[in-house]
């Protein structure tokens, strides 16, 4: 495809997607924004998990933590009306600062570890927000009974309805995957891929492999932050349990069915689990709805054993090597295949 | 008031051990954190009570019990089993990523299977005989406490000597300290692996049932806050290590039942505390209190 023809689709891709959604938001099919503007928030989710389970391959079985310290960040400073730039960014601050300092020893774990690590991290943090009262009024949640979370507005523009949130949240997804395509291409990109091919062999090229790691880690949370100041503030209301270990889980489901490391996959991936159910619920009713767990547990088993690169995979990743070209992996399925054969 | 806190986190403790046993047993052979290990203990605890409702029908209670709790070892031996054949075998040679990814698909599906197809509300659990209560030195304990410590323990002592004495054992062991090598000594490697699973699904299941019983509830999401506390046991006792996970689930045990008897609002607290655990050993200490370090292989 020629450059201009490329610039041609993307930008009536873009057009479409602000032109849709202004049309359809007096019709009875404007539901369909609010459901829009949802699957944009699980986009940057997954797109800042990506680049810990895609880039760097580290698998975060807690990222939702990090959601909830935005939300939680941004509802306690607009309460105290904090106008809303600066509850974004003090929640990704917030998140950031959390996570690198949770990073800098959990990092030095191996990968299977690091899972469980960032899991019970998730869940400390979920039963923190469930108990400490004080703070976060427990399972309540916030706003306390007198006080609110006032709308967000921004250059003095206040958003109240959907459709001002579903650009907003449009606004930043579209940055967010500029930012994660610059860093994929960059310096830092390239060394997130070296480490997550062998540690050993990037750490001895003089990649830096804890410093790059926990550069990603911080990074990730902050995609964290900012989805979850917007929320808070969308919603109007925070309470713990929005952030469950299943909500993590369904996100890394998101970035395994799209293809981990690819971008468009990531994209794709949320699309899937967010409209999947909604599909299901209203073809087939609400039983069905309920199933969606099910079909989303099959299929990361079935994608981890037939296709584990991913629906859409990234471009790097097919250029790899395969793992049983190299000499010792060769030798290892020789022996533990020598009886099935 | 030490002394029934103690007696309580025994109870727990054991249970915790249990389920630990299969999480440090398989992570010995394949080096695999079995997510889906708490859902097999979820499924001990629903095939348990199914049986006992059917069972009691045609004979005394207490005997229906018991052969709940033999069915759910048996049933749960072989989920395991068949969830190492289906999902984690045609992953032997993947990346590490790919069988801890499949691991939490076989959960997610086997939590929501029982969710649409026996309950999504908790059932209760009947007591199948009567409960005496004694009490000795100031500590209130009954007979069910001591059923689970009675069963836990011999099931336990069992392993021991199984994995110590056995030819079977000692090829367990052997798989777990080097499978090629332990292949190339004829050791089936494959099949070893499978009777691993096989024995902590076994012990997975019964402690489903014994935790079913001690509560008097069940649910399908039970699985996920004594799975993560067995694996925190198990990782307290050096992952991979068969007695560290007896040890590292009666120590857990027992500080928990401590938090909850002595902490202000401590019951609140518990399970953070065991998180807290999970976070600090991970971070300080990985290799446990009775591992030995290993270096990562190049």
């Amino acid at each position: 495809m020629t450059k201009p023809a490329k610039w041609g689709l993307w930008g009536s891709g873009l057009v479409l997607l602000i032109l849709i959604p202004y049309l359809l938001q007096s019709t009875p099919a404007s539901f369909c924004i609010r459901i829009a503007g949802i699957a944009g928030l699980y986009m940057l989710l997954a797109l800042g998990l990506n680049v810990v389970i895609g880039f760097v391959g580290l698998l975060d079985l807690g990222f939702m933590a990090f959601y909830a310290i935005g939300s939680y960040t941004a509802a306690i400073l607009s309460i105290q009306k904090v106008p809303f730039v600066w509850c974004v960014l003090a929640s990704m601050l917030a998140s950031c600062l959390i996570r690198i300092l949770i990073g800098f020893p959990a990092l030095r774990l191996r990968g299977d570890y690091l899972a469980v690590v960032t899991l019970g991290f998730g869940e400390v943090v979920r039963l923190v927000a469930t108990n400490w009262d004080a703070l976060t009024n427990g399972p309540k949640g916030l706003p306390r009974v007198g006080q609110s979370i006032r709308p967000a507005s921004l250059f003095g523009f206040e958003l109240t309805s959907n459709l001002h949130y579903y650009y907003l949240i449009l606004a930043c997804v579209l940055a967010a995957v500029w930012v994660c395509e610059r860093l994929n291409h960059s310096r830092v990109g390239r060394a997130w891929v070296a480490i997550r091919e062998d540690e050993v062999a990037a750490e001895l090229m003089g990649v830096e492999v804890t410093r790059q790691k926990v550069v990603a880690f911080g990074l990730s949370a902050a995609f964290a932050g900012l989805a979850g100041a917007i929320f808070a503030h969308w919603e109007g209301f925070v309470t713990p349990e929005s952030f469950t270990f299943w909500e993590s889980v369904l996100l890394v489901c998101a970035v395994v069915l799209g293809g981990m490391g690819s971008i468009p996959g990531v994209i794709l991936g949320t699309l899937c689990i967010v409209l999947v159910p909604e599909i299901l619920r209203s073809v087939l009713g609400s039983y069905f709805a309920n199933a969606r767990y099910l079909l989303f547990g099959l299929s990361l088993i079935l994608m981890a054993i037939y296709r584990p690169q991913g629906l859409w995979p990234s471009k790097r990743r097919t250029h790899e090597l395969k793992p049983t070209e190299a000499g010792e992996d060769h030798a290892r399925e020789t022996l533990y295949d020598a009886e099935r054969k | 008031m030490i002394l029934q806190q103690l007696i309580n986190g025994l109870t727990l403790g054991s249970l915790y051990a249990l389920i630990a046993l299969g999480y440090t047993m398989v992570y010995g052979v394949l080096l695999m954190i079995n997510f889906a290990h708490s859902e097999i203990f979820m499924c001990g605890a629903f095939v348990s009570l199914l049986c006992y409702v059917r069972f009691s029908a045609f004979m005394p209670p207490a005997q229906a019990f018991l052969a709940g709790i033999m069915l759910s070892f048996a049933v749960c031996a072989l989920l395991a089993f068949l969830i190492e054949r289906i999902a984690y075998r045609p992953l032997r040679r993947a990346s590490r990523l790919a069988p801890l990814i499949s691991a939490i698909g076989v959960s997610i599906l086997l939590q929501n299977a029982v969710f649409l197809w026996i309950s999504d509300q908790s059932l209760a659990y009947p007591h199948a005989f009567e409960i005496k209560h004694f009490e000795w030195l100031g500590a209130r304990f009954n007979s069910l406490q001591l059923l689970i410590l009675g069963i836990a323990f011999v099931l336990m002592i069992t392993l021991h000597f199984f994995v110590n004495k056995t030819r079977l054992g000692t090829a367990i062991r052997a798989t777990a300290q080097d499978a090629t090598t332990a292949s190339l000594m004829g050791i089936p490697v494959n099949s070893i692996i499978a009777i691993t699973f096989f024995i902590g699904g076994a012990l997975g299941g019964v402690a489903g049932a014994l935790n079913g019983m001690y509560y008097g509830s069940i649910k399908y999401n039970m699985g996920f806050m004594p799975g993560t506390k067995a694996f925190t046991a198990a990782v307290l006792g050096g992952i991979g290590n068969i007695p560290g996970a007896m040890w590292g689930g009666i120590i857990l045990g027992v500080l928990e039942a401590m938090v909850a008897g002595f902490i202000p609002n401590g019951s609140d607290w518990k399970d953070v505390i065991a998180f807290l655990v999970l976070l600090i050993i991970l971070l300080f200490k990985p290799d446990g209190l009775f591992g030995k370090h290993v270096p990562d292989k190049v």
